[in-house]
């Protein structure tokens, strides 16, 4: 049952971003609303499958080494976007995170330096203790504590905005559609990549092969209702967050135990038995992120990454065993692919390795040479059995479109005017800072920054 | 669930947990998990019992019911734990006794409290079991010294066989050989004193009874066990009043052995009641209530021990001593000759799995 309190603030979506906001209006003396689209046990979107926030600071802290200062970070973000961001918002995401680890920990999140396997994250990425599940559970603690209204599977279905005004919202719930008028409306309801057809109109049929590794309920609704109530969209709709995935994974909700790091041991074939990208190129917390991208434009969505006997034990562990077999003849054929073309692509691999030290842990000189595309790195003879295979698929984490916003996270019209209350944060608004490619752990910083952002404002012009 | 499966689901859980590794920083279980890629009944049955059951990595899980993947450690390695009280039992003939562990339990304690009411009516004087008696010396004309010591003594020794191979059964199934030191003793015992595993690995406590973080199953669990340390001191100085410094039982208020025991039973009688209530409102996915009968019973021996211990002191001048006390050291005998079938033995596998963690653990 949906309360008949007045709403200063209503919050769509219960993930980081939206419980940042409702904890900041709510402490700012806000009457708040939280409707939180899925039910309690699958509460917090995409935040429930996440485990660190990256954050500027220019000194070490309780948890971080070192100093990661604002050009540092600037740099770093600029380099994984090609220019495709929009440099204010971007450099205020970055300067408002600065301290905002100590802002969590006052709200019940517990943080932690870098898991075992996380390599190079100590000194700019804060992990959350027991992931971001546990993050979750605390916000929603805290706010609730605080007085904040939390009602679960509610589901805005539209909008009443007009001249830039938001006034209400319908929200289904429990089989019942309600009229919630608030003074103010924060969406913060994550990106569209759960729904499939959505996802089709500009992937086409292909899309029919992702995989999608967080939430299935986010279904791009408040979006769509945004976009159909005059709002201006930013972003490309290809663009997203996508890793390579195992195949097997569940079509949903798979999160962090899917993903496959064999990529740089070995090669990628696709379903013609030939490689298509070199798998050496750079670290793999630096390039696990394009990979998605890679298998989504092959040929039925598909990669194998083949290995053999050596790097076993080298990665971090799978939750699917892979496919082992004595030779790559019997491996292609249990991958269903032709033997004797993949024989030759090995083949042709093996031959054109350079001799190198193997390392792991360095960009090596383990290299290819004459070999189209090359393998830059970490290029070993796969030449020991058993053999090895892990059939890859896109797993997208999080789609790019968005609606554009300001500085106070306020939504802009299609007309370029800003609206008068309706706020966004997260993943419903990180297309204006993400063009394209990805900085580990910048989604939280994101959908922290903004959802702040947008609490203080929301309760600031609802007070007015 | 049989063995086999349970063994089945924990080697399931663990390859997903491994893949993931979110609950590193929550307690021993995880880190000690990453040092393995397979996870066969051995290694399960060492993680399951270096796990404390705080319930964190459950409630924090993204895995956990309803999802798919249903992951639930906590429950699961119940499960295994309980399995490998039995499979390490000694003498392996009396590892039934872990089944339906209540009326077990019960069975063996009754029948202590009736023979130490056996001896006591057979031993006394005529008349004298229903007098009061005071002074020294007064506690053997109910139960004679030597009967006592004998008793005592042999439930005592067995248990402590049972423990040292129960204890080796583990040790050699846990891991190769390992060289124990004086600093993984200590390291250790430690982290026993501290119950350093159910404070959630930030020091809030754990996620017990539900999801909110809590310092109260630590704090009723230091009762309980203090309380247990404390009574076995005062025991343990009793014996050597009694049979060096030819001080006779009863002991004044302001002694020793009364005083180490007061305190001992306080937390005997606040631990387990606080125990019991925490268990009775935990979430039952990650408890369910099937497996809590042991730890229930195992409370209330506890508890009705210390009680009949306070009865005893406060009503020890009156007539009703001779029958109190003949109850309390029944009470006493039947939880020393349960101690190695219930629930008590997880501290003696948690030890061993706390010290396998200290001698495996690489250097950080």
């Amino acid at each position: 049952m949906l309360s008949a309190h007045p709403i200063d603030v209503l919050v769509a979506g219960g993930g980081n971003a939206g419980l940042c906001a409702a904890m900041v209006a709510s402490e700012a003396g806000a009457r708040v609303l939280v409707l939180e689209c899925a039910p309690r046990d699958f509460r917090g979107g995409n935040s429930r499958h996440t485990r660190n926030l990256r954050y500027m600071h220019e000194a070490p802290d309780e948890i971080l080494t070192g100093a990661y200062p604002e050009e540092e970070f600037w740099q770093d973000l600029s380099r994984v976007t090609k220019g495709k961001t929009n440099e204010p918002l971007a450099r205020l995401a970055i300067r408002f995170s600065a301290g905002v680890g100590r802002w969590m920990t006052d709200r019940g999140v517990r943080l932690q330096p870098p898991l075992e396997g996380t390599l190079h994250l100590g000194r700019t990425n804060a992990f959350f203790l027991g992931g971001g599940k546990a993050l979750v559970n605390a916000y929603y603690r805290t706010a609730e504590h605080l007085g904040v209204e939390v009602v679960y599977q509610a589901e805005v279905a539209g909008l009443e905005v007009k001249d830039g005004a938001f006034s209400s919202a319908n929200v289904v719930h429990e089989g019942r559609e309600y009229r919630v008028a608030a003074k103010a409306f924060v969406a913060a309801s994550g990106g569209f990549e759960a729904n499939i057809p959505w996802l089709k109109e500009s992937w086409g049929e292909v899309a029919d092969n992702f995989i999608i590794r967080g939430t299935p309920y986010n279904q791009g609704r408040v979006l769509k209702a945004l976009l159909a109530a005059g709002m201006k969209q930013v972003g490309d709709p290809k663009q997203c967050h996508a890793v390579a995935v195992d195949g097997r994974a569940p079509k949903f909700d798979g999160g962090i135990v899917t993903r496959v790091d064999a990529v740089p041991f070995g090669i990628v074939v696709n379903q013609d038995a030939v490689r298509f990208y070199d798998e050496g190129e750079d670290f793999w917390p630096k390039r696990y992120a394009i990979w998605g991208r890679l298998i989504a434009e092959q040929p039925g969505q598909i990669g194998h990454v083949i290995i053999d006997a050596k790097p076993i034990g080298k990665f971090m562990p799978t939750v699917f065993p892979p496919i082992v077999r004595n030779s790559i003849r019997e491996l292609a054929e249990a991958l269903k692919l032709d033997p004797g073309v993949l024989d030759t692509t090995v083949e042709r691999f093996n031959r054109s390795v350079r001799p190198g030290t193997f390392d792991p842990g360095a960009l090596d000189s383990c290299t290819t040479e004459g070999l189209d595309p090359p393998k830059s790195h970490w290029a070993v003879a796969i030449d020991r059995p058993p053999f090895s295979a892990y059939s890859l698929r896109p797993g997208i984490t999080f789609t790019y479109l968005g609606v554009e916003v300001d500085g106070d996270a306020r939504i802009f019209l299609k007309s370029g005017e800003p609206t008068r209350n309706l706020y966004a944060a997260g993943e419903i608004m990180a297309g204006n800072i993400l063009g394209q490619g990805y900085l580990a752990g910048f989604g939280m910083t994101i959908g922290t920054v903004f959802g702040r952002i947008a609490g203080r404002k929301a309760a600031e012009h609802a007070a007015r | 669930m049989p063995l086999a499966d349970l063994l089945k689901e924990g080697e399931r859980i663990m390859i997903i947990c491994n893949a993931c590794r979110y609950c590193e920083g929550h307690c021993a279980v995880f880190p000690a998990m990453e040092q393995r890629t397979e996870f066969p009944p051995r290694d399960l049955a060492y993680l399951a019992n270096l796990c404390h059951d705080c319930g964190s990595c459950y409630h924090h899980c993204q895995y956990a019911p309803p999802h798919e993947f249903a992951v639930n450690v906590p429950e699961t390695f119940k499960g295994i734990r309980e399995q490998t009280y039995r499979q390490y039992a000694w003498p392996r003939a009396l590892s039934g006794l872990f089944e339906s562990n209540a009326i077990a339990t019960a069975a063996v304690v009754i029948s202590t409290i009736v023979l130490l009411g056996f001896l006591a009516v057979s031993v006394a004087a005529p008349g004298a079991m229903y007098q009061p008696h005071e002074g020294p010396g007064a506690f053997y004309e109910i139960v004679p010294h030597d009967a006592m010591i004998v008793l005592f003594g042999v439930v005592w020794m067995f248990a402590l066989v049972a423990f040292a191979v129960g204890f080796a059964r583990f040790w050699r199934d846990s891991g190769p050989g390992g060289k124990i030191s004086a600093r993984h003793l200590g390291r250790a015992t430690l982290d026993i004193l501290r119950l350093r595993y159910l404070d959630g690995g930030a020091g809030d406590g754990c996620t017990y009874p539900r999801e909110a973080p809590s310092q109260a199953r630590r704090v009723f669990h230091h009762f309980t066990y203090y309380g247990f340390l404390f009574c076995l001191a005062s025991t343990t100085v009793a014996a050597i009043y009694d049979n060096f410094l030819a001080r006779k039982a009863p002991y004044p208020i302001l002694s020793a052995p009364v005083l180490l025991g007061i305190v001992g039973g306080v937390g005997l009688l606040v631990g387990p009641i606080g125990l019991s209530i925490l268990k009775f409102r935990s979430d039952p996915v990650p408890n369910p209530r099937s497996r809590l009968v042991m730890d229930v019973t195992f409370l209330v021996l506890l508890f009705l021990t210390s009680a009949t211990g306070f009865l005893l002191l406060v009503l020890r001048s009156t007539a009703a001593m001779g029958p109190l006390l003949a109850l309390h050291l029944g009470f006493v005998l039947g939880l020393f000759a349960t101690l190695p079938y219930g629930k008590f033995v997880h501290a003696v596998y948690r030890f061993a799995a706390l010290l396998r963690y200290a001698v495996e653990k690489p250097a950080s």
